[in-house]
């Protein structure tokens, strides 16, 4: 591919919608203008949302109080298992408790520039705005954040910020915070506000007219598949790391109702960001089935070193101090063990890779807390981290207040997603996207923090706005039901594709394609990417792509709880879905953020962006092939920062 | 240091459906690392299944990191397996020996039904949270979090009851399939905090209530909080119980006043 293939073409649909006016004004001038529905009417209107993760649980409440009828749907059992329930560190808002110099706009610098300037500034600037909103609402809502003992909210420091803006629940901060939207979601179907339809999995969008007009369902129970229709839909529905087989994502996170949408005319933006967490249990065996994140508050006060010398054979604690390379605080001396994700992770990936690597398999890096124990004492780690020791300990069998943990980089979070307007409304009218499963406002690399804080701000303070805005000017018109003939025909299409997976009847379980195509895009779309390997897994990835249809083997049958069959339908969607991410990292020809391409790089071996030619979102649209999409582009511009190389030296 | 275990018998429940007749079966797996997590001990089981034409064991999991609370197996008749304080996904083949029988089978309770294998329905738990297990705090209104100091030691008991995973291991170890411990966890979490006081009493009444359509009675047995993988404490039930008792007095006087 040249160059000039390469070059973007812009398009109508990609309209930002961002009001105009100075950053800090635009949220407001968004909300006095915005159409309103007035309470009455607002039960005319019927909204779907997909997910009760935090983005959707609290998108479902808040828009239920307000009185729109809400159906909720979820593959999960109950609302509460969502994967937002996993996330460990904790939550970023510009409170300034601790009175350390933050603020809204020391946020949103920090959120631009830790994305590597591949975000949206007036969606980032808005994020730091709400995120103070977030704490007073979960705060109400009981989420038992950590305390001083004068009965104030207490905050820890998180890669990529030189404040303590984080509030966090122990070790468990996504689940308290999830149990809180859970909580207020529950009140709501307990008052008939919502619907809530569980084991039911989204499989299709339908787009009637150019409008979405609602989703395609399978009750996992039954095998039952039925059309729900609506004025509008959210799809609050996850990141895709799952992809790469491997990751901290839950086993069940998938990519289908994202992909199905993309599929349908949503535009896919930035597939190629993905991020990669530096601080994860490394692979112990060829039977492993998902990787576990402990979480990077750890770097708070634990020192990352490996040996200096490839052969070394002793235990850690053997190891003579003028023997280890602490590298992060010898690389990167002002942030030291707290430099950003991506930076740390291939700093370990390269040691690792030079053969420094400590464990059995020699695939990890150290994570010593002993300086932190001798300093603050026993005590003090444990109660800042001691379920995250315990957790370490029954996986790995080892105790870290004994030996050092062992570390490695994991994929974890997706900033690629379903791109959408500054109302997060993709490129289907009427059809919103929330939390991970958006393009998200955290560009090329998300701060650690920060996705709780967009999950929570889309669904809470963002499109309970925006949605109003969309549906007012809906009042009293008709919109198709599901007796329309477009969801009859894409149902049909629903229960034809599923059979189909059933009647392949080959030899090889969806698992193993997973696994294997998780291995093609981790080797070539993983921490480091460059031409020859993206080229390499394009051509792979078909390849294995035939098979799977040719050769797949899905036991049981189609009537009733049949999880082969849910796997087969969320691998045929991650195996297209990884071919656009290589194509998307193929074209864009420049380093940023957890986007590494080893051709552009500087000096020092630090990501090396080109402003000229690829500041901008890619948006992929979808074409009947993976392979062929098309790429749009969204210009980014930065009104206040100035576009700078990001540094943490 | 990994080893590996060989010859493990592996008895497990096998069921079609809600009302369908259930029965073991038996399999062997020669050999596995005792690296491998009890999950990824079934993976291997399943891909041997449908590599045989057979159906996977349905089974109930997610997050595999003990926080979501999905999984839920009866392991030799404990409720997550043999280790203290691990859900059955943290649990690894360390915990066995080569040559063990291994009985698998899933949360027996009347509360929740089979749905299929291993997999069993605990709606009944979401039906007692939308009862009252929330504080009412519409989006938008809430003051600046700072507004409402709360002492760390109450803090720190709140979190202790709100670590609960929802899971149900309790459930299934009670003799009675009482669900206190899980009710009296979040009613624990939510009492405790000056947040949760304007609704404490009506919570109290209205969560035990719902609570009672579904499960059984508590004859203090204990067994739960043995069983339960975050060591959720019996005094939360002695809380709840407390709180329903006044509730019943104060809600009744609220009700005779309006
Ligand atoms: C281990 C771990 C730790 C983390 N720690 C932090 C942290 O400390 N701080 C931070 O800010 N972020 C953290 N993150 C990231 C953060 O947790 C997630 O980005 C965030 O919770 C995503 O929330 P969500 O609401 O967008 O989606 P999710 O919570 O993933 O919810 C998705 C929902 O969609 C439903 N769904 C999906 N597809 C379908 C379908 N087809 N049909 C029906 N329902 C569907 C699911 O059932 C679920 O309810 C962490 C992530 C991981 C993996
Ligand atoms: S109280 Fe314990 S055993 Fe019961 S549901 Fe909660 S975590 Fe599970
Ligand atoms: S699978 Fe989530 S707790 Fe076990």
């Amino acid at each position: 591919m040249t160059m000039l293939e390469n070059r973007p073409t812009t398009n109508a649909k990609l309209n930002s919608k961002v009001p105009s006016g100075a950053l800090s004004e635009k949220w407001d001038t968004f909300k006095a203008n915005a159409k309103l529905v007035n309470p009455n009417n607002k039960r005319k209107f019927k909204v779907i949302v997909v997910g009760t993760g935090l983005a959707g649980a609290s998108a479902a409440a808040t828009l239920a109080e307000l009185g729109y009828q809400v159906d909720a749907f979820t593959f999960h059992d109950s609302p509460r298992r969502a994967h937002s329930i996993a996330a460990q560190g904790g939550i970023n808002a510009a409170k300034n408790y601790q009175g350390d110099g933050d603020s809204v706009s020391r946020l949103f610098t920090d959120t631009i520039k830790g994305g590597d300037f591949r975000s949206r500034e007036a969606n980032v600037y808005r994020l730091a705005q709400v995120s103070v909103n977030i704490i007073d609402q979960m705060v109400a809502q009981g989420v038992p954040f950590a305390r001083e003992y004068g009965g104030l909210l207490d905050n820890r420091s998180f890669g990529g910020a030189q404040v303590s803006r984080t509030f966090y629940a122990r070790g468990q901060t996504g689940q308290q915070l999830l149990l809180g939207a859970y909580q207020q979601l529950s009140r709501q179907i307990g008052l008939g506000g919502v619907r809530l339809f569980n084991r039911c999995e989204l499989v299709d969008i339908v787009v009637i007219d150019g409008r979405a007009a609602g989703i395609v369902t399978r009750d996992l129970l039954t095998g039952q598949v039925t059309s729900h229709a609506a004025h509008a839909v959210v799809l609050a529905t996850g990141g895709y790391g799952n992809v790469y087989f491997l990751s901290t994502n839950a086993m069940n996170c998938n990519v289908t109702a994202a992909w199905r949408a993309h599929r349908r005319g949503a535009y896919f933006a930035n597939p190629c960001y993905t991020q990669i967490h530096p601080t994860c249990i490394p692979q112990a065996d060829e039977t492993q089935s998902k990787l576990t994140l402990m979480s990077e508050s750890l770097r708070n006060d634990g020192r990352v070193w490996v040996p200096k010398n490839a052969d070394e054979t002793r235990p850690a604690h053997q190891i003579p101090e003028a023997e280890r390379d602490y590298f992060l605080e010898r690389l990167y001396p002002s942030y030291g063990n707290l430099a950003p994700r991506d930076i740390s992770s291939r700093a370990a990936k390269r040691l690792v890779d030079k053969g420094q690597g400590v464990g059995p398999l020699k695939n990890g890096v150290y994570l010593d807390f002993s300086a932190a124990i001798a300093r603050l004492g026993r005590n003090v780690v444990e109660e800042r981290y001691g379920n995250l020791f315990e957790m370490y300990e029954r996986i790995a069998g080892e105790n870290p207040y004994d030996v050092p943990m062992r570390i490695y980089p994991a994929t974890h979070y997706t900033m690629g997603g379903l791109w959408v307007d500054y109302e997060l409304q993709t490129t289907i009218p009427g059809l919103y996207a929330a939390g991970e499963a958006n393009f998200s406002d955290l560009g090329a690399n998300r701060l650690g923090a920060s996705a709780l804080m967009q999950g929570l701000a889309d669904g809470y303070f963002v499109l309970p706005y925006t949605i109003s805005n969309g549906l007012a000017p809906l009042l009293n018109k008709s919109v198709p039901g599901v007796d329309h003939p477009e969801f009859k025909r894409v149902e049909a299409e629903a229960r034809s594709r599923y059979e189909g997976y059933i009647n392949v009847k080959g030899t090889r379980s969806p698992d193993y394609f997973h696994r294997e195509l998780g291995k093609i895009i981790w080797d070539y779309c993983g921490m480091e990417r460059d031409r020859n390997g993206l080229e390499k897994a394009i051509s792979e990835i078909p390849a294995l792509y035939d098979e799977f249809k040719k050769d797949l083997r899905v036991t049981g049958t189609g009537e009733g709880m049949n999880q082969t069959l849910e796997k087969a339908g969320r691998v045929d969607d991650f195996f297209q879905l990884g071919m656009l991410m290589c194509k998307d990292a193929l074209a864009r020809e420049e380093s940023a953020g957890g986007h590494f391409r080893v051709e552009y790089q500087t000096d020092e071996g630090e990501a090396q962006r080109d402003d000229e030619n690829f500041c901008h979102v890619a948006a992929w649209e979808w074409t009947g092939d993976a392979n062929e999409a098309t790429r749009h582009a969204e210009e980014l511009s930065f009104e206040t920062l100035q576009l700078a190389t990001r540094s943490y030296k | 240091m990994s080893h590996t275990l060989s010859n493990l018998t592996v008895k497990v429940w096998r069921q079609d459906g809600p009302n369908a007749v259930g029965r073991f079966e038996t399999h062997v797996i020669e050999s596995i690392t005792d690296e491998a997590s009890f999950l990824e001990m079934l993976d291997v089981l399943n891909e041997r299944l449908i590599s045989q034409g057979k159906e996977a064991v349905v089974f109930d999991h997610d997050c595999r990191e003990g926080i979501c609370g999905t999984c839920s197996l009866m392991i030799n008749g404990q409720a997550h397996g043999p280790q203290r304080a691990t859900t059955t996904c943290q649990l690894h083949m360390r915990s066995f020996k080569s040559n063990d029988t291994i009985v698998i089978e899933p949360w027996r309770a009347g509360a929740f039904p089979i749905v299929k294998d291993l997999m069993v329905n605990r709606s009944a738990f979401d039906r007692i949270v939308e009862s009252g297990g929330y504080i009412t705090s519409p989006t938008g209104g809430a003051p600046d979090a700072n507004l409402i100091p709360v002492p760390k030691p109450v803090a720190d008991a709140a979190m202790d009851s709100a670590a609960c995973i929802g899971c149900g291991a309790c459930v299934a170890a009670c003799p009675n399939g009482a669900a206190n411990l899980f009710v009296g966890a979040k009613i624990a979490h939510l009492n405790l905090l000056p947040q949760g006081q304007a609704e404490r009493y009506r919570r109290a009444e209205a969560m035990v209530d719902t609570m009672d359509e579904h499960f059984g009675s508590c004859t203090n047995h204990g067994e739960c909080s043995a069983a339960c993988p975050k060591e959720i404490s019996l005094d939360v039930i002695a809380l709840m119980n407390k709180d329903y008792r006044s509730a019943k007095f104060k809600n009744r006087k609220e009700l005779s006043r309006n």
